[in-house]
């Protein structure tokens, strides 16, 4: 496969940016997206060029460091992260633009490479428990209904990417946010903190200079880990329920 | 707790949720009253009168018309400062464009911020033409709505002036309603059908209803 790629290049956080092209030539398409940009970078460094700069980790769809906007989309055209997308999803010929998360919350580092950190304090605000760790307890020790249960794994599936961000055209993170509070407010060991979490978390979000939900779903059709947006209803009903709590005390 | 309220974004949104439903109420029974124009002069007046005279004797002569008027100007108040407040907010949340566009959300989802500033001016526009008569066409006759409205629908400023923001009106609730229920967190997986469906329905019926007006003057069957 031959492709032309219109990449995002930006020297650092102070610099202008803009998308620069290259050609690349024999990409396999059982390539991933990643390795087709490793082949693009080893032509640049052989020829002296600087190489282009993405976050990538585990490359197994899991750990939620791959951050694309492909074409216009959050990790590309097909529901997966970045490195889970192959090159069969492309034609030969085709153009791809290639661009970096873009969110007043999410600066960029360089090129494609975002902080964000913003994230990891909106979690430092309430998104954990206060139980006692160590050994892994016994399982049956805490019952947990079935259904919570479910409610629960599904929101935990959030690898915390940032897709629902670099796709909400407000630069919102409620699904994020909504997905880490339902997690853990469904579940008694989230229990203690069930008002404090939503209320500081939210809070965060605010602090952080990520927009507000106008309910458009973009997050939810980008999320790679099918978080629904129905997750931020969930959240909204937990804020008012924490609000109602926090006005009577 | 009014403080937490207004300072959150999720809570200006409760805001907004929740004076927007209002004013939707007052639209529902502002549409069915309109529709006493296609049983003649004689009745839609006794109708505008009688808005006047609700409550009484209890209430006193237009009372309960000027709660009502207050209720609604806090409502828009509300509804349109917690919005120009979220909105600025979300395009400082994101300062830079995607090179590579594509059209976002479905065309009333767009459209909320412009049309809601269409709405807001119609608002302005409806009160000055036909409360007040101050840009009414022709003479405006106090006491004689029917007469007032068929002036004003007599006019091509005035039949498209209306309709534009009556279909402006149909996206905004379509929106609206069902983006209110989230953010009220009344919405879920298994009523989500059940929502959009109620705000489709009233987003049409009430444009149908309104526009129905101006559609029965030009036609002649109100005249």
């Amino acid at each position: 496969m031959k492709l032309t790629l219109r990449v995002w290049r930006q020297k650092n956080a102070d610099a202008e940016g803009a998308m620069s092209t290259y050609e690349v030539d024999g990409i396999s398409s059982d390539m991933s997206f990643l390795e087709m940009l490793d082949t693009l970078n080893e032509e640049l460094i052989l020829k002296g060029e600087d190489p282009v700069a993405f976050d990538h980790d585990c490359r197994e769809g899991i750990c939620g460091a791959c951050s694309l906007v492909i074409n216009g989309d959050a990790h590309g055209p097909e529901r997966t992260t970045t490195c889970q997308l192959h090159m069969r999803a492309f034609k030969d010929g085709d153009t791809i633009d290639i661009e970096p998360w873009r969110a007043a919350a999410f600066p960029v580092v360089k090129d494609l490479v975002v902080d964000r950190s913003a994230f990891d304090r909106i979690i430092q605000a309430g998104g954990y428990v206060t139980a006692p760790t160590g050994a892994a307890p016994e399982a049956h020790s805490t019952p947990v209904p079935k259904a919570d249960a479910d409610f629960a794994f599904e929101h935990a599936e959030c690898i915390g990417c940032g897709a629902c961000v670099a796709a909400c055209p407000n630069g919102a993170a409620m699904l994020f946010t909504s997905a880490k509070i339902n997690h853990l407010n469904v579940l008694p060991q989230g229990a203690p903190e069930r008002e404090s979490r939503v209320l500081d978390m939210v809070a965060q979000m605010d602090e952080e200079g990520f927009g507000g939900c106008t309910l458009t779903g973009e997050c939810a059709t980008a999320c790679p880990k099918g978080i629904p947006l129905m997750s931020i209803t969930g959240m909204n009903k937990e804020w008012l329920r924490a609000t109602r709590k926090a006005g009577k005390r | 707790m009014t403080r937490t309220m207004w300072d959150s974004s999720v809570g200006k949104k409760t805001v907004m949720a929740v004076s927007g439903l209002i004013m939707l109420l007052y639209l529902a029974v502002h549409m069915f009253g309109n529709l006493k124009i296609f049983f003649g002069a004689g009745d839609f007046n006794h109708y505008a009168h009688w808005l006047r005279t609700i409550g009484e004797p209890f209430m006193h002569y237009e009372w309960t018309l000027w709660v009502i008027r207050v209720v609604l100007v806090l409502a828009v108040v509300a509804h349109a400062t917690s919005a120009y407040q979220l909105s600025r907010r979300d395009i400082k949340a994101r300062p830079s464009k995607y090179v590579h566009a594509r059209p976002r959300a479905s065309y009333a989802t767009r459209t909320m911020r412009w049309g809601g500033i269409i709405l807001g001016l119609f608002i302005v526009w409806h009160i000055l033409d036909l409360t007040t008569g101050t840009v009414h066409s022709g003479g405006f006759q106090p006491g004689h709505p029917y007469q007032n409205v068929v002036d004003t629908f007599s006019t091509w400023y005035g039949n498209v002036i209306y309709i534009v923001a009556m279909l402006a009106l149909g996206l905004h609730i379509q929106h609206g309603f069902w983006s209110a229920a989230q953010t009220l967190g009344v919405g879920s997986r298994t009523r989500d059908r059940v929502l959009k469906i109620i705000a489709n329905a009233l987003a049409v019926i009430l444009t149908a209803g309104f526009i129905a007006v101006p559609v029965g003057v030009m036609t002649g069957l109100v005249a």
